[in-house]
């Protein structure tokens, strides 16, 4: 993987989430699987957040952090991190399935995919953004849950929140690429 | 400018310098004080020494990552106790289905598979020649009294002789060919791939994808090249084709510590994580405080709260307890009832 930025990767485009939104149609999972650097499986996360009491879905793509865990755990240097800021998904040469990153992430997102032996994650469509195109989940969500522009673009949408993306799981403070939409004024959300 | 000296690591370059020395020494004691060494095999002898050099020495440095260190000494600890016994079978059945038909390709892609399958059986066989033959350990001679027997000599006894001519012959000294042509079919099916799937465009370099591809191409071109030249052009171009054969030989060596052919070394590392996975389900499973629904072993959680602790990580919660103790999913709905709170608390769900 290239270490360097992408000359053609736009920096001002970013990801904006927002999991209240989530219907769980599950129409960013079909387009999810389309992507090219996937290899037709779906990376992205959709699942109910607590059935027993609640029919509201989640929706989880990757985050790419600042100081991704899934690449400090990873015990064969599989995961890089490239000049734009996007974590790749297992150099599959490299990944020998110890699923390390599956369980240290923070939100949850690599997959182990059993049969081949490898971590697979969400990994920006890269096939799509180094070339200035939107991922493929946030060209098809229906009611706004993920959202791929500018900030000024999101600001216009949702005037009455702010982007976050500063973490708090317990005692960790974790930075990312991607944010998540939160109340006005917001500047970071404590998970735990 | 001796930069680089002081940031060399000690305990690595000490394992590489001891595994260089003792690739010389058993050049030496193997070919018999050298008489059986063939000197024309010399740049291939440096190559390899050079290669064995920066191999120890990364791998030295890789097995000292916090992550990787657990792994190693938990497989060797558990591979020196009486616990492993059960598992020999597993992991002798795991070494030839995943490391010798690395079956675990299959299911990311027939063509892949037999692509890789290709490369490296070629690649193992063609190892599994030439580095006994430069070392000086395998040698043929005549038989004495007789012009159409050969004897082959490992370490300098007699194990075996063959007739000239005969089948056992004819794929003695041409399996180096069979080795390329395997070579090349593979690498053709792995630039195929590289050149068709837009996935791999996108994120592929020349210097980590490409390279390996074309030096192997290159060494299984000219390595036929030589066969191609005594056969049917009565050795006009040999020169040639030996200087280019031994320099992409050579490139080839001294690429495997730093690129992707480094993958060969770290692959079995693969046997040790999935012998740790059946230990950890032996012992017992961590269950999601969320889901209420096992997820991994308490093994590997527990380990995994000490490695990122180590990596200066600390996911311990206020109350108690890890956010790793959670499974993935508990994860995602953790985060998603957190954003949910909060906006519950601005009075408005939709912002």
């Amino acid at each position: 993987m290239a270490a360097g930025p992408d000359s053609n990767f736009n920096p001002d485009m970013e990801f904006f989430v927002d999991m209240q939104r989530c219907i769980g149609c599950r129409a960013c999972e079909a387009a999810c699987a389309e992507c090219e650097t996937n290899g037709q499986e779906p990376m992205i996360h959709v699942n109910y957040v607590d059935r027993a009491h609640s029919v509201q879905t989640t929706v989880q793509v990757c985050m790419h952090c600042e100081d991704p865990a899934c690449a400090n755990v990873c015990p064969a240097d599989a995961i890089a991190k490239d000049g734009n800021g996007v974590v790749h998904s297992a150099n599959t040469s490299r990944c020998i399935g110890c699923s390390n990153c599956v369980l240290a992430c923070p939100f949850g997102v690599p997959k182990k995919m059993e049969a081949a032996e490898l971590m697979m994650k969400c990994n920006l469509c890269y096939d799509r953004t180094s070339v200035g195109k939107k991922p493929m989940c946030a060209t098809v969500c229906p009611s706004g849950a993920l959202f791929y522009g500018t900030r000024e673009e999101i600001r216009k949408k949702r005037p009455n929140s702010d982007p976050v993306n500063t973490f708090k799981f317990g005692a960790q403070t974790v930075h990312t690429k991607v944010n998540i939409m939160m109340p006005k004024g917001s500047t970071e959300l404590r998970v735990h | 400018m001796f930069k680089i000296f002081s940031d060399l690591n000690r305990k690595a370059l000490l394992n590489a310098s001891i595994a260089m020395v003792l690739v010389i020494v058993l050049v030496y004691v193997g070919s018999r004080d050298l008489q059986n060494f063939d000197a024309a095999l010399i740049a291939y002898l440096f190559g390899t020494v050079f290669a064995v050099f920066g191999i120890m020495y990364r791998y030295s440095v890789w097995v000292q990552r916090p992550p990787t260190r657990l792994y190693w000494r938990r497989t060797w600890k558990f591979v020196f106790s009486k616990r492993f016994f059960p598992y020999l079978g597993f992991v002798i059945t795991q070494f030839v289905k995943n490391i010798l038909f690395q079956r675990f390709i299959y299911p990311r892609g027939k063509s892949r598979w037999i692509g890789h399958f290709l490369l490296a059986t070629g690649c193992m066989l063609a190892f599994a020649v030439t580095i006994p033959l430069t070392f000086g350990w395998i040698h043929f001679t005549l038989l004495p009294g007789t012009t159409d027997i050969y004897v082959a000599h490992v370490f300098g006894f007699a194990v075996s002789k063959f007739e000239l001519g005969g089948l056992i012959a004819f794929n003695a000294f041409h399996i180096l060919n069979w080795c390329s042509l395997f070579v090349i079919i593979g690498a053709i099916l792995m630039m195929r791939r590289r050149l068709t799937n837009g996935g791999l465009i996108a994120t592929q370099s020349f210097q980590d994808d490409w390279m390996p591809l074309v030096l192997l191409l290159a060494i299984s071109v000219t390595g036929l090249g030589l066969t191609f030249d005594y056969s049917f052009m009565q050795g006009k171009t040999f020169e040639f084709m030996s200087v280019t054969h031994a320099i992409t030989v050579i490139l080839f060596l001294v690429w495997i510590p730093f690129g992707k052919f480094f993958h060969i070394f770290q692959r079995p590392a693969q046997l040790g994580t999935n012998v740790y996975r059946k230990e950890g389900e032996r012992l017992g499973m961590a269950v999601c405080p969320h889901t209420g629904e096992a997820f991994a072993t308490q093994l590997h959680v527990n380990d995994l709260k000490k490695v990122t602790r180590e990596l200066d990580f600390n996911f311990d919660m206020e109350g108690g307890g890890s956010h790793l103790d959670y499974s993935p999913e508990g994860k995602r709905a953790a985060l998603a009832k957190a954003q949910f709170a909060a906006r519950e608390k601005e009075g408005s769900f939709f912002g």
